[in-house]
């Protein structure tokens, strides 16, 4: 609440308008949102844990026949190694599923508007981007893929973000306070995420978004003569129902290119406002679930509590700079009332652009309502921290998987530090999990850094990229300097967090940049599944200690600030470098 | 090998749940919504003359000018200038619309100009543009029209779109539709 009277103080010396109106709208999603988090969040857990729920009656045959056709027994219980498994191969079918349409689009049906196949490198890096759940996008919705791509690719972001849920279920049974190898059944978690929770609420949005004008049709481009006599010619397509899911299962990819700055893909300050709401609302839930699954309230609530602080941090400075506007188009002169308009939509405005742009980064939508290549620098700056964090609330599932991660390093380096053996809920944190967390910890910063300094290297030197890319490499950047540095840097790293937005003007489509970023997609979605998972099953496995005078308290502030300043020390230290070369060097040549 | 058909048969089923029957609910409700789904249109007598949501190109002295776009208005696709703050040959870019501004609107003041009116969209299709960006055109539109300017200014009055939260709009196809109307 500090911060929020601090935003309203700071935003208030300047453009006072704004605030009234705008700041309301900011204030009251992001709060509407954490309130019907938290009866969500009580309903999620009640779904993993097999309690009833008012929706048995329409699920329950549905959940049966999916597994009577597959012919999986989703009673039977599954140790860490086999869940891993399942998980593995399944995206591995999705893949080639998804690779040879995308491949095949342009002669396979449902493409009234003709659009090409897909060059191999673009289906391979779309594809990838589409089952880790981050939808990068080297291509325009409007011209790049056919209906039939997009309702596969739509499939995708419902059961991406099911695995990730799925994943994240496994974690709170590892969690509870037992000792045991059986961990539930991968296909229970997986399939209900997907029926219970995400396919109603997507259900609501989408309808929420059809009846704002957002369409959901499947004939192709409408030809019209505009009022002053041009012929232009207009797209649509089945668009509610995907951006429904994109939003919900925290995917991002847009149906049209300009993702949600389209006025078709969020046609006003409502649906601007159900979008927001669509993407947080998991990811928040998922917190108070841990907390109802395991009860232990007190635990979600401080996880809760520190991305809250977390993600407040970085949305301040961003609503200030984008209310407060450019400062060289300042000097031209003009008004800048409105804020820094650039890549923005009139009927959104600054402070939820702003506002919006953290909160997509930071829970790896990766949906843009403007664009982030034109933000001012300090909200570049916060929107590359918000994914190199990429622990504040996070995706569907994983984010809690992410954060786990720090508490871990939080409990070892703390229970090092007063001289307690380090424990989790009454299990031991031994060398084995240690080393797991901490590959998982160096291996986001270690992709971004060293794709940016291939593509940098190649950039300085203007090397001529041959089959890789046509002409020379500073051909992809759209803008000269610091800033250009910043759409390499903000393209790694939105891979690395599997987040999907960019600094949009950099020339991507391309066989260096689909294969390499295709390549840090994979590795950073897997691996960080996979660790959590190891650690989780380990642990698990281990013998349960019961909480004594001696053990070091993980529901307490203290260990919050403690898990806060390990983030921090990790991100900042590995990051301040490569963001003092982009955007920080660009706040300071603009001031 | 067992396990890898399961899982062949669970992705046809999901997908048969998740990219046949979702979409073709949602597709059934958008028959009962505006324009059954296919988006919302605008007429004039009959004919279809833009997209309510989509901003359209208007260049012409006696209308109504909508953002500068970076897909100039084309339907068929949309993207923003994803032109850097600090880019200088934005920056000059920017000051040109301003001086266009002043050129065709000598009454202006340099800070009338508000800047929705010299920066290019996000999605390049902005239907909108804010009220003051409106207001700057009216003595324009009224000499190239010959019609009474106190009559113009409000029409743009009572076309502004206020809401308890959020920005001030005004939707320049609308606009401009009322506009050919007044006589």
């Amino acid at each position: 609440m500090l911060s929020v009277a601090l935003l309203l103080q700071i935003t208030f010396y300047k453009n006072s308008h704004i605030m009234n109106t705008e700041l309301l709208g900011v204030i009251g999603i992001f709060i509407l949102t954490i309130v019907l988090a938290i009866p969500l969040g009580k309903y999620i857990a009640k779904v993993y844990l097999g309690d009833k729920t008012l929706l048995d009656p329409i699920f329950n045959p549905i959940e049966k026949l999916i597994f009577k056709i597959s012919g999986i027994n989703s009673a039977e219980e599954m140790n860490w190694k086999q869940h891993l498994k399942a998980l593995l191969s399944i995206n591995t079918v999705w893949f080639f599923l998804c690779f040879f349409v995308l491949l095949f689009q342009g002669s396979l049906p449902l493409n009234p508007d003709n659009n090409p196949s897909m060059t191999p490198d673009l289906a391979f890096n779309t594809a990838i981007s589409f089952i880790v759940n981050c939808n990068l996008q080297h291509y325009s919705g409007e011209s790049g893929v056919s209906y039939l791509s997009q309702i596969v690719l739509m499939f995708l972001q419902f059961v991406s973000a099911g695995i990730g849920m799925a994943a994240a279920a496994m974690i709170f049974t590892a969690m509870k306070e037992r000792t045991t190898e059986k961990l539930g059944n991968f296909y229970n978690y997986f399939i209900k995420s997907c029926t219970r929770i995400l396919l109603p609420l997507s259900a609501i949005v989408a309808v929420a978004l059809v009846f704002s004008g957002t369409p959901m049709t499947f004939e192709g481009k409408d030809a019209i003569t505009t009022l002053q006599g041009d012929h232009v010619e207009v797209s649509r397509g089945p668009a509610a129902a995907f951006i429904a899911i994109k939003h919900i299962g925290t995917n991002g990819g847009g149906f049209f290119g300009a993702n949600s700055a389209h006025p078709l893909e969020n046609p006003t300050y409502f649906t601007n406002g159900v979008e927001l709401w669509a993407q947080m609302i998991i990811p928040f839930a998922m917190i108070f679930a841990l907390g109802f699954y395991l009860n232990k309230r007190k635990l979600s609530n401080i996880i809760f509590g520190v991305m809250t602080v977390g993600f407040l941090l970085l949305v301040v400075p961003t609503v200030m700079s984008e209310i407060n506007g450019n400062p060289a188009i300042e000097k031209m002169g003009i008004a800048q009332t409105t804020g820094a308009m650039e890549g923005k939509e009139v009927r959104f405005g600054p402070a939820i652009s702003g506002f919006w742009s953290i909160a997509t980064t930071v829970i790896s939508t990766g949906s843009v309502n403007s664009m982030h290549d034109s933000s001012m620098p300090m909200s570049g700056t916060m929107q590359l921290l918000s994914m190199m964090v990429n622990a504040f609330y996070g995706g569907c599932g994983v984010g809690i998987l992410n954060y786990y991660i720090f508490i871990i390093l939080a409990v070892f380096i703390s229970g090092l530090m007063v001289g307690r053996t380090p424990e989790f809920l009454g299990k031991k944190i031994e060398a084995r999990e240690v080393k797991i967390a901490a590959f998982i910890a160096i291996l986001h910063p270690l992709l971004i850094l060293a794709g940016t300094a291939l593509a940098s290297y190649f950039a300085a030197y203007d090397t001529a990229m041959g089959y890789w890319f046509s002409g020379n490499a500073t051909g992809w950047l759209n803008n000269p300097g610091n800033h250009g540095f910043s759409e390499m840097l903000y393209e790694y790293t939105s891979s690395a967090a599997n987040n999907g937005s960019g600094f949009e003007g950099l020339g991507d489509n391309n066989p260096f940049w689909n294969i390499t970023t295709g390549i840090v997609l994979l590795l950073s979605r897997f691996i960080p599944i996979i660790g959590p998972l190891a650690i989780a099953g380990l642990l698990a496995d281990k013998k349960y200690i019961p909480e004594s005078a001696g053990t070091l308290k993980t529901d307490t502030s203290i260990f919050g600030i403690m898990t806060f300043a390990v983030i921090a020390i990790i991100a900042a230290l590995s990051f301040f470098p490569a963001l003092a070369l982009g955007p920080l060097a660009e706040f300071f040549t603009l001031k | 090998m067992k396990n890898l058909f399961s899982i062949i048969k669970l992705t046809v089923a999901t997908l048969i749940l998740f990219a046949v029957i979702y979409p073709l609910a949602i597709y059934g409700i958008a028959q009962i919504a505006p324009n059954q789904g296919k988006g919302e249109t605008i007429s004039v007598n009959g004919k279809v003359v833009g997209y309510q949501k989509n901003g359209q190109k208007f260049d012409k002295s006696n209308y109504f000018w909508g953002r500068p776009s970076a897909v100039d208005y084309n339907a068929a696709g949309s993207a923003g200038s994803n032109k850097g703050p600090s880019n200088a040959d934005y920056l000059v870019l920017v000051q040109k619309r301003i001086d266009t501004l002043l050129l065709v609107h000598p009454y202006l003041k340099k800070s009338d100009i508000p800047s929705d009116m010299v920066t290019a969209s996000g999605s390049g299709l902005d239907p909108n543009i804010s009220p003051q960006g409106a207001l700057i055109q009216v003595k324009r539109i009224a000499k190239e029209r010959k019609l009474d300017e106190t009559k113009i200014k409000s029409l743009v009055e009572s076309k502004i779109n206020t809401a308890v939260v959020g920005p001030e709009t005004v939707n320049v196809l609308e606009l401009n539709v009322a506009l050919d109307a007044l006589r």
